[in-house]
């Protein structure tokens, strides 16, 4: 088994456009979420979200690239130039054939689904333009980045809703710790946040329409975000030989299903995947500090979630600190894991916990150390990433300090 | 019909990034650095610009009754289609 680390993060999010801005935001407690800025955004009942604002994709991407990518694919490979700019890695000869991008998404081109169906529905017209299909089919951001980068070996994108990041990145590491690939690129992007997107969510009753407030008493919903986050997974000898920065070793994953319900979550789902993580990363309960929880802000999740973790850390629970940074940056569905990432990255690395902002009200259902508010700084030297998706599908992945 | 030909050349120099008086009668496709996505985009951009159907399959250029082997043909073809369009 080989040793993976992390030598490469990127991002664009409501928080900001690089990584940088994201772990300010998210050392400032900083709210990314507000009204949203979208056509006919009158006709809907939920008008918040953590949209990335100021986004030109003037200059990024030319005439031809412009006419191919919808907004998820853009977030991706912003988010993938970043990650593998700072890995330093270049992809040529067997390195280029053995590294791939596994991308996590779960709407696929939103965007241009929503635009095209309005044409043919509401406009009535009968053409729509010939690339709808290479738009918004959801490997189209997986397969740009394979493109741009030269990347010739497994590339592909999964989909499991809000676990799809997590599920695309246990993925790659496992490519990478077996040996089979030296390097892999992952992570994942989304971009639901156009009429249609919000639309169909205001009708699972599951959105706040004020704001998100994980582990509060007085939460009432998510809010969904939009952005992407993209790593460089490395084997660890192929990285230290070349002298890259490494960010954070990935120690551990697990996956799991409930087999129970479609949209309920469940404690034994969620507590086999933590615990399944940690015994794959040979760890107790008492080596971790921190959680980035799934913490969506709805009643169901939050206190499945902090009973699992209760479980599964039993007298341990008390001390570990568990924060949810979807109040900052919103729930970006098949891209959140890998945003979240990155507060995880900042736990081992630079020893500051993100805060769960918005923390009005104790919740005794979910009475853990939520890091109500304020960041604060610990030496961490384990993480944990927990993403509790739709459908009853877990994946947890553990990091440490290097 | 000198318009229309004027508008296929703009449509097919800005799929292919010249200028419309680069763009010569009788230049191929392949001369004028347009792929096969360049094609379906200028033929979409076509049947936009005159609201006509182009009886054009991808899968086999050559067996779809649009000629596409250079500018004139291709302009040619948009003519008729105009014509029988509004007779």
């Amino acid at each position: 088994m080989k040793r993976v680390v992390i030598t490469g993060a990127g991002t664009i999010n409501a928080l900001g456009h690089d990584v940088p801005e994201t772990l300010a935001a998210m050392r400032e407690g900083r709210c990314g979420i507000g009204e949203l800025d979208v056509r006919d955004a009158e006709r809907l009942s939920v008008s918040i979200g953590a949209q990335v604002k100021g986004f030109s994709s003037e200059g990024l991407f030319n005439r031809q690239q412009m006419a191919l990518y919808d907004r998820f694919t853009q977030f991706a490979l912003v988010a993938a130039r970043e990650a593998i700019a700072q890995s330093g890695l270049t992809f040529a000869g067997e390195l280029a054939h053995k590294t791939g991008a596994i991308l996590g998404n779960s709407g696929g081109g939103m965007t241009t689904i929503d635009e095209n169906y309005r044409s043919v529905y509401e406009e009535g017209k009968n053409r729509v333009h010939p690339f709808v299909v290479p738009k918004l089919m959801n490997n189209a951001a997986a397969s740009h980045v394979s493109m741009e980068f030269n990347l010739k070996g497994p590339t592909f994108t999964v989909s499991s809703a809000c676990a799809s990041s997590n599920h695309a990145m246990a993925q790659a590491f496992q490519m990478v710790r077996t040996g089979m690939s030296p390097a892999m690129i992952t992570g994942g992007s989304e971009s639901m946040l156009c009429f249609g997107g919000v639309k169909a969510w205001e009708g699972m009753r599951v959105m706040s329409k004020t704001g998100c407030r994980p582990f509060s008493a007085n939460r009432n919903g998510m809010v969904q975000g939009e952005g992407a986050g993209v790593f460089v997974f490395e084997e660890m000898e192929h990285a230290k030989k070349r002298g890259a920065e490494i960010l954070a070793e990935v120690v551990g994953f697990a996956m799991t299903s409930d087999a129970s319900d479609i949209v309920m979550p469940s404690k034994q789902g969620a507590a086999r995947a933590i615990s399944g993580a940690l015994r794959d990363a040979q760890l107790n309960p008492g080596d971790v500090q921190y959680i980035n929880a799934h913490g969506t802000g709805t009643a169901a999740n939050d206190k499945t979630e902090s009973a699992a973790v209760a479980d599964v850390f039993g007298r341990h629970a008390d001390e570990v600190m568990i924060s949810s940074t979807k109040a900052m940056h919103g729930h970006l569905i098949g891209g959140t894991g890998a945003v979240e990432l990155l507060a995880c990255i900042m736990a081992v690395r630079d020893g500051i916990i993100a805060p769960t902002i918005n923390y009005e009200e104790p919740d005794p259902e979910c009475a853990l150390d939520v890091v109500p508010n304020e960041a604060r700084e610990v030496n961490v030297e384990v993480a944990l990433s927990n993403a509790f998706a739709f459908g009853g599908l877990n994946a947890v992945l553990a990091l440490r300090r290097i | 019909m000198s318009d229309i030909k004027d508008k296929v050349i703009e449509i097919i120099a800005e799929q292919a990034v010249l200028e419309p008086s680069d763009v010569k009668m009788d230049s191929t496709l392949e001369d004028l650095g347009i792929d096969s996505l360049g094609l379906v985009e200028s033929i979409f951009a076509i049947e936009e610009a005159f609201d006509i159907q182009v009886p054009f399959n991808a899968n086999d250029p050559q067996e779809s009754d649009f000629d596409i082997s250079d500018v004139s043909s291709i302009v040619a073809g948009v003519e008729k289609l105009v014509k029988e369009q509004s007779s």
